[in-house]
């Protein structure tokens, strides 16, 4: 690819970085005890949580695995689970 | 596209950042631009955001961004508000948005100088207690009795002997006419308070307590936890002031003994370690209940 | 069309900015630099000149202000001087790095300590390797015409580099002479409005300022130096395309002065030049073989023009109006290094001269002509740099 002028360039091309690969363990959401409140996405530091029509889909391409989700969630409804390697 | 990569795509800060695993900073600048939208330019000086969020063609931003150097953040949006003025492009603003160091430290000449001359500026400092990026080294803004790389504990010291720079009342007193202080503990606060700022002109400014796993030492599930925390105890006050006036605090709930704050963070480990630091945690339970009585933090008048 | 008025210096610089419409300028005092800002300041206070006007703290953030006007896409300009302009250096670099288009004037004076308000090269000098372009400049006319042609330069798509106009202080800033005026219309259709590739749009989110690995690092300085490289030769068409306009060529990269047939040519830059003019004037009606190239690009380096001159001569010598300390002259430097290897190249002597502004004069270019040509008569060397009009008497 060649060097932009100045170095300047399109913002938003973050996505060709996988930051999943740095994830250890992997939260896994528990649809029966889910409330679709929403903490989840609003704590994630990577944006790595969205909630679609009340369907909750976590990005594992993004989710680094630190647990914010799964320590905020008002009914423990998320686990972090080993990543197997 | 399936629904995950049109969510992928609605945030104006996008993943694939690379900032440390439950960092308070990235929280905070994620519900930052959710609170502004897109018609913001942004200027970021150097900093762990600079560094986690603009690797040569792997940008997060989806609102224009820019990095000049170190200590000039401010005057590099004054010179974006300068050009934006005189082109008429009134719609879109300014803001700022950098750590403590550049913020109490290295830039501190140069944001005193965009408050002065009132520049419609929108400064937010989040604030995570040290130079984080080269490894946690002493900023104006890291608390008394934290150990730092720069200030560490050690047989004889017990960290940082000093006081954090009170940054809001220093900005206020430039006759700003929005400060506030938020914490990602409070992620609507948070953008509530940004929005706030946004309807006014002039030089603003919100101080953002975030939490930093790796500098402070916690475990990364813990941010909001120790933000929380932070707050009850009294050590980190969350108000607003509106043209020099105080116009609102969030109350503590049920107030906590600093040392449930400070026991939590590797940062403050030395004062529990031994007996030795038994004075300075009733010096720091002091300056919490200072706040609590400057900033009329209780629920209750004489609550103490 | 023009008209001709006689002005100060520094008003001259103040017209010049002001015929070319910037939309930001940034202002900080520091002497001798200061009636720039002060001339412009007036215009504005009358209505005359319609730009924000940023009153900053400190020279770091006069430059970062219009770094960040200008990746704005506004057209932006600020004056300093000395220790100003070393305050500045940081963001010059940056600014560079990041091909930002601004103009500067930077009024050459002394280097602290002891500190001095009295002229040299020193402040300019040290900015030297920071990606911006310089040029120097001799008179109030030369002034007023590269601050018009400086614009354009730093603005063509192709370069995109911060320009530094570099005059010095107090005998330019500060004297009366004789200037004429281009016509708005002229300098309006010589300079269109500023056109940048980038700008801060968000409509068009780009990210500038990233950090940048080893994989691409060095492809960005090299473009920077390409982009210089490239310059040389645009900046001889803008001054031509100007000279077309006004009448008035000053030269393109260099001014070479009476030197056919020379065996000693005097490189100078700056103020200087003028006095060196008037000797050379002097020497050749004595029959001596003497000229001068008065380098006004400093910054590219403009090497093959300065070669296709004095490659005939004996010697050169180079009046260096600063000094690295630990070693030489700076231009003496970039002249030999670029001889280097050249078996028909003219010796090259540096003359460290007009230190904190020490006079130079006549005399004392007739003293320098006078060792050029003993080191030519005897094949001896020159004990160099050669510090000229040192008073050895008061060194301890």
């Amino acid at each position: 690819m060649k060097i932009t002028l100045g170095a300047v360039v399109k913002g938003g091309t973050s996505l060709d970085y996988k930051t999943g690969s740095w994830r250890d363990q992997r939260p896994v959401i528990h649809e029966d005890l889910c409330k679709a409140c929403g903490q989840c996405e609003m704590v994630c530091p990577d944006n790595a949580v969205y909630v679609v029509d009340e369907v909750y889909i976590i990005d594992y391409d993004y989710c680094k695995g630190c647990g914010l989700c799964a320590y905020e969630c008002p009914t423990d409804a998320i686990e972090m689970v080993p990543e197997e390697k | 596209m399936s629904l995950q990569q049109i969510a992928r795509k609605e945030a104006l800060f996008f993943s694939g950042h690379r900032a440390c695993h439950g960092c308070g900073m990235a929280l905070a600048v994620r519900h930052i631009l959710k609170a502004t939208g897109k018609n913001v330019i942004v200027v970021t000086p150097t900093g762990c955001l600079e560094t986690f969020a603009s690797p040569y063609g792997y940008s997060p931003w989806q609102v224009p961004w820019i990095h000049h150097l170190f200590e000039n953040a401010p005057s590099i949006a004054s010179g974006v508000a300068a050009a934006l003025k005189a082109q008429g492009r009134d719609s879109v603003r300014v803001l700022v948005i950098a750590g403590d160091g550049s913020t109490f430290d290295i830039g501190f000449g140069a944001l005193s100088g965009m408050l002065e001359r009132g520049d419609d500026v929108l400064y937010i400092c989040t604030d995570n207690g040290a130079y984080m990026n080269t490894g946690g080294q002493r900023s104006g803004a890291s608390p008394t009795y934290s150990s730092t790389t720069t200030d560490p504990a050690g047989k004889e010291s017990l960290g940082k002997t000093q006081m954090m720079k009170d940054l809001p009342a220093i900005v206020a007193a430039h006759s700003a006419p929005y400060v506030a202080t938020a914490s990602v503990a409070f992620l609507k606060d948070l953008q509530k308070k940004v929005k706030k700022a946004m309807l006014y002109h002039g030089p603003r400014y919100i101080q953002i307590d975030t939490p930093c796993p790796s500098g402070w030492g916690f475990p990364p599930e813990r941010t909001l936890e120790i933000g929380r925390t932070g707050i009850d105890c009294g050590l980190v006050p969350i108000f607003e002031m509106e043209n020099g006036k105080i116009t609102s605090t969030h109350k503590i709930k049920k107030k906590i003994p600093v040392t449930d704050y400070l026991k939590a963070q590797t940062r403050f480990g030395h004062l529990f370690s031994d007996n030795r630091g038994q004075a300075e945690l009733d010096e720091i339970q002091a300056m919490a209940d200072r706040n609590i009585e400057r900033y009329a933090l209780l629920r209750e008048s004489g609550n103490k | 069309m023009s008209h001709i008025q006689v002005v100060e210096g520094s008003e001259a610089v103040a017209l010049a900015v002001k015929a070319c419409r910037p939309q930001v300028i940034s202002a900080y005092p520091i002497s001798p630099q200061t009636h720039i800002v002060e001339w412009i300041a007036k215009m504005i206070a009358d209505g005359e000149l319609d730009t924000e006007y940023v009153r900053v703290e400190s020279e770091f953030s006069a430059a970062s202000v219009i770094s960040g006007a200008s990746a704005t896409a506004s057209r932006s300009y600020t004056a300093s001087s000395s220790q100003g302009l070393l305050l500045m250096t940081e963001v010059l670099y940056a600014s560079a790095g990041l091909r930002l288009p601004f103009v500067i004037t930077g009024v050459n004076r002394a280097i602290s300590a002891p500190i001095s308000i009295q002229v040299d090269h020193q402040d300019t000098i040290s900015l030297r390797d920071s990606g911006v372009i310089q040029f120097y400049v001799e008179s109030s006319q030369e002034v007023y015409d590269t601050h018009i042609a400086a614009f354009k330069v730093a603005e063509d798509p192709k370069i995109l580099l911060p320009v530094m106009v570099c005059m010095d202080g107090w005998i330019l800033t500060h004297s009366y002479e004789r200037v004429s005026f281009m016509e708005q219309e002229e300098v309006g259709s010589f300079l269109p409005p500023f056109q940048p590739v980038n700008f801060l749009d968000v409509n068009d989110p780009k990210t500038w300022g990233s950090y940048a690995e080893d994989d691409v690092l060095m492809e960005f300085k090299y473009a920077i130096h390409e982009a210089m490289q490239y310059a040389k030769g645009r900046i001889k068409e803008i001054f031509s395309e100007l000279a077309m306009i006004t009448g008035r060529d000053h030269g393109g990269l260099i001014e070479a002065y009476r030197t056919e047939g020379a065996e000693v040519i005097l490189m100078a830059m700056g103020s200087m030049a003028g006095t060196v003019k008037e000797a050379v004037d002097e020497l050749r009606s004595q029959g001596k073989k003497v000229g001068l190239v008065k380098i006004r690009c400093y910054r590219p380096f403009p090497f093959e023009d300065i070669w296709d001159v004095i490659k005939d001569t004996k010697i050169v010598g180079v009046m260096d109006a600063n000094f690295s300390m630990g070693s030489e002259g700076a231009v003496a430097t970039d002249l030999k290094a670029k001889l280097c290897g050249r078996p028909d190249a003219p010796l090259v002597l540096d003359f460290i001269t007009g230190l904190g502004g020490r006079e130079v004069n006549k005399g004392t270019i007739r003293e320098i002509v006078q060792k050029a040509e003993e080191v030519l008569n005897s094949g001896l060397p020159l004990h160099e740099p050669h510090w000229v009009d040192l008073n050895p008497a008061i060194l301890p």
